[in-house]
C-alpha cells in the first residue's frame, strides 16, 4: 500500500513511454522490501515521500522545493546542491534532499563493477535514485541528508577513486565523446584531453571564482556527438587541415551497391538503389564535390567539414591525416538573450599530448583572464562576447582577426580607431600646426 | 599587503556590509582586496581553508560569506 495517494502521477504511467513514475515506485518498493538488508542511512520511505510531494505539486501547481545553501564538503565550493522541502511535516523523508554531482568517466565508459559500487553506495547513504546522466554529463545522485555528504565524499574519493563534479560558478565537469577509443572519425584523443584538463584545472572545478558557470566539451570530429558547439562555453571540435582521404575503389563499391551507405544504418526500409549524385554530391553544402567518369573529386578548400559525405560513405572517405581541433567559444542555453551557438575562435590548433596540451591551455587561460576581469556577475562568456563585441575578445586573447571570425557583414558604419592604429597617434605639435593654420 | 592584513580587511568589510547582506559574489571580495581575480582567489581560498569564509551555492551560482553569518540552511535564498 503506497504511503501517499498519487492519482495524477499514476495517470502519467498510462502513456506509451517508459515512465519515471514507475521507476520511482519500483525503487520505493525495493527499499521497503530491503532484500539485501542494507542499513539505510536516510529514511527508508524517502522515495514514497518524493512521490507524495510531486503529487502535491501537480495538485496545487507550485513547487515545494527550496534550493541552495552551504551544504557541501569542506574545501569544495561545488558538487553538492542543497535542496529542502517546504512541507517537511507532511514529507519528512525528503525534508533534506540534496543533490550530489559525481564526475562521470571520460566518454562514459563504465565497468559493471563500478556501476554496482556507485549504486550500492547510493542505496546505503542516499535515496537510490539517480539521473544517468545530467545535462552537463555528470552522474547525478538525487536526494540525501546533510550528515551523509562528507561520508559519501570520503567513500567516493578513497574507495571508488572518483571525484565530485562541478556546480555553481565553477568549471563544470568536462565532457567528451567516446573518441579514438571506438570511433574512426575522432581527429584527436578526446578522452585524454578531457581527463588531462580535468586534472590540471582542479582548482577551477572545485573552488568557484568565475562570474558564472563555465563548460568545456570535447568532440572528436565535426559530427559533434556531445554537441559541444551548442552546449559549451568552450568547444573543442576535431578537424583536419589537409585533404579528405578518398578510396576510389570503395566509392565505386557504393555506386555499384556492393557497399551499403551509412554503414547500413538506414536498413529499416527499402530506400531504393544508392544514388551518389542525389545523396552525396547534391547535398554538399558548399557544392565542392563532383563525380565524373567513375571518379570522385573534392575541392577541399571549400569543404566546411559538414561530415555528410564521410558519414554516407565511411569506407570510401576519411578525414585527413593532419588532425587537430577547432576551438569555438560562447555557446549557451537560452536563459538570457536566447540560445547561442559557439563562435569560431581558433580554426585549427594541434592537440599535442607530448607538450601537455600547452597550446590549448594558453587559449583557455587567456579567455578565463578576460572573462574573470570583464564579466559581470552571472554573465556567461557568450553574453560578455555579445556585450563587448568579438573584437574585444580577440584583443584580450591576442588572436589576430581572420576571415573565419566574420559571421556577417558589418552593420555599424563607424570605425573607432585606436591611437596605435593611426600613423602619428593622437599627439601633435601645436607650434608646428599653427605655422600652417591661423587661430 | 600581508595575508594577516588581508584577512582582517576582509573580516572588517564583510562585517560592515553584513548589516544589509551576508552573501557576496567573488568579484565583491576581489574588490575588497583590490586584487586581480586570480591573485584574489589565492587569498580567498586560504580564508575558506582557515574557516573564515564559507561557500554558499544556489546550484548555479556561488557566493561567499563569513562563516556562520546569515541564515544557514533551508531559507538562505529568501534573504
Amino acid at each position: 500500500m503506497a504511503k501517499h495517494k498519487t492519482p495524477l502521477l499514476d495517470q502519467l504511467e498510462s502513456g506509451p513511454w517508459p515512465s519515471f513514475v514507475s521507476d520511482m515506485k519500483q525503487e520505493a518498493e525495493a527499499r521497503a522490501k530491503n532484500v539485501n538488508n542494507v542499513e539505510y542511512q536516510i529514511p527508508v520511505d524517502v522515495v514514497e515521500d518524493l512521490l507524495g510531494v510531486l503529487e502535491l505539486s501537480f495538485d496545487d501547481g507550485t513547487t515545494h522545493w527550496k534550493h541552495g545553501g552551504i551544504v557541501g564538503v569542506f574545501g569544495y565550493g561545488g558538487g553538492v546542491i542543497g535542496r529542502y522541502c517546504d512541507q517537511p511535516e507532511k514529507f519528512p523523508g525528503v525534508a533534506h534532499f540534496h543533490t550530489i554531482r559525481v564526475a562521470q568517466p571520460s566518454g562514459k565508459f563504465y565497468k559493471t563493477e563500478f556501476l554496482r559500487q556507485l549504486c550500492d553506495l547510493w542505496d546505503f547513504r542516499g535515496s537510490g535514485l539517480t539521473n544517468m546522466h545530467g545535462s552537463t554529463g555528470d552522474i547525478i545522485w538525487l536526494g540525501t541528508t546533510t550528515p551523509q555528504i562528507e561520508e559519501i565524499f570520503y567513500e567516493l574519493t578513497h574507495n571508488l577513486n572518483q571525484d565530485l563534479g562541478g556546480s555553481g560558478s565553477n568549471l563544470r565537469t568536462p565532457a567528451d565523446c567516446i573518441g579514438q577509443a571506438r570511433c574512426e572519425y575522432a581527429c584527436y584523443d578526446t578522452q585524454d584531453l578531457c581527463y588531462q584538463l580535468t586534472l590540471d584545472y582542479q582548482d577551477e572545478l572545485h573552488r568557484p571564482a568565475f562570474p558564472y558557470k563555465f563548460k568545456f566539451k570535447f568532440d572528436g570530429c565535426p559530427n559533434g556527438c556531445v554537441a559541444s558547439i551548442a552546449r559549451a562555453d568552450m568547444s573543442f571540435i576535431g578537424t583536419w587541415k589537409d585533404e579528405i582521404r578518398i578510396d576510389q575503389d570503395a566509392v565505386g563499391g557504393y555506386v555499384s551497391g556492393d557497399l551499403k551507405p551509412n554503414a547500413g544504418a538506414h536498413s529499416g526500409r527499402d530506400w531504393g538503389a544508392f544514388n551518389i549524385e542525389k545523396e552525396v554530391i547534391n547535398l554538399c553544402p558548399t557544392e565542392c564535390m563532383r563525380y565524373e567518369n567513375g571518379k570522385l573529386e573534392i575541392n577541399n578548400r571549400e569543404c566546411t567539414r559538414c561530415m555528410h559525405c564521410i558519414n554516407v560513405m565511411p569506407r570510401a572517405l576519411r578525414p585527413g591525416v593532419q588532425t587537430g581541433c577547432s576551438i569555438l567559444v560562447g555557446a549557451k542555453a537560452p536563459i538570457l538573450d536566447g540560445a547561442q551557438m559557439g563562435s569560431l575562435l581558433v580554426p585549427f590548433v594541434e592537440v599535442n599530448k607530448e607538450s601537455g596540451y600547452e597550446e590549448v591551455k594558453a587559449v583557455i587561460e587567456a579567455i578565463w583572464d578576460y572573462w574573470m576581469e570583464e564579466g559581470k556577475n552571472r554573465e556567461r562568456l557568450g553574453e560578455l562576447m555579445k556585450r563587448r563585441g568579438f573584437q574585444s575578445l580577440l584583443e584580450a586573447v591576442g588572436i589576430d582577426p581572420i576571415p573565419q571570425h566574420v559571421s556577417e557583414p558589418r552593420h555599424n558604419p563607424y570605425i573607432f580607431w585606436k591611437e596605435d592604429e593611426v600613423e602619428g597617434g593622437w599627439e601633435r605639435d601645436v607650434t608646428e600646426y599653427r605655422k600652417h593654420h591661423q587661430r | 599587503m600581508e595575508y594577516e592584513e588581508q584577512k582582517q580587511l576582509m573580516i572588517d568589510q564583510l562585517m560592515k556590509k553584513g548589516k544589509t547582506k551576508s552573501k557576496f559574489y567573488f568579484s565583491d571580495l576581489a574588490k575588497i582586496l583590490d586584487m586581480k581575480p586570480r591573485e584574489a582567489k589565492k587569498v580567498v581560498n586560504k580564508l575558506v581553508e582557515e574557516g573564515i569564509l564559507e561557500f554558499w551555492s544556489s546550484g548555479s551560482t556561488s557566493m561567499y560569506g563569513l562563516k556562520g553569518q546569515g541564515k544557514q540552511t533551508a531559507a538562505e535564498h529568501e534573504e
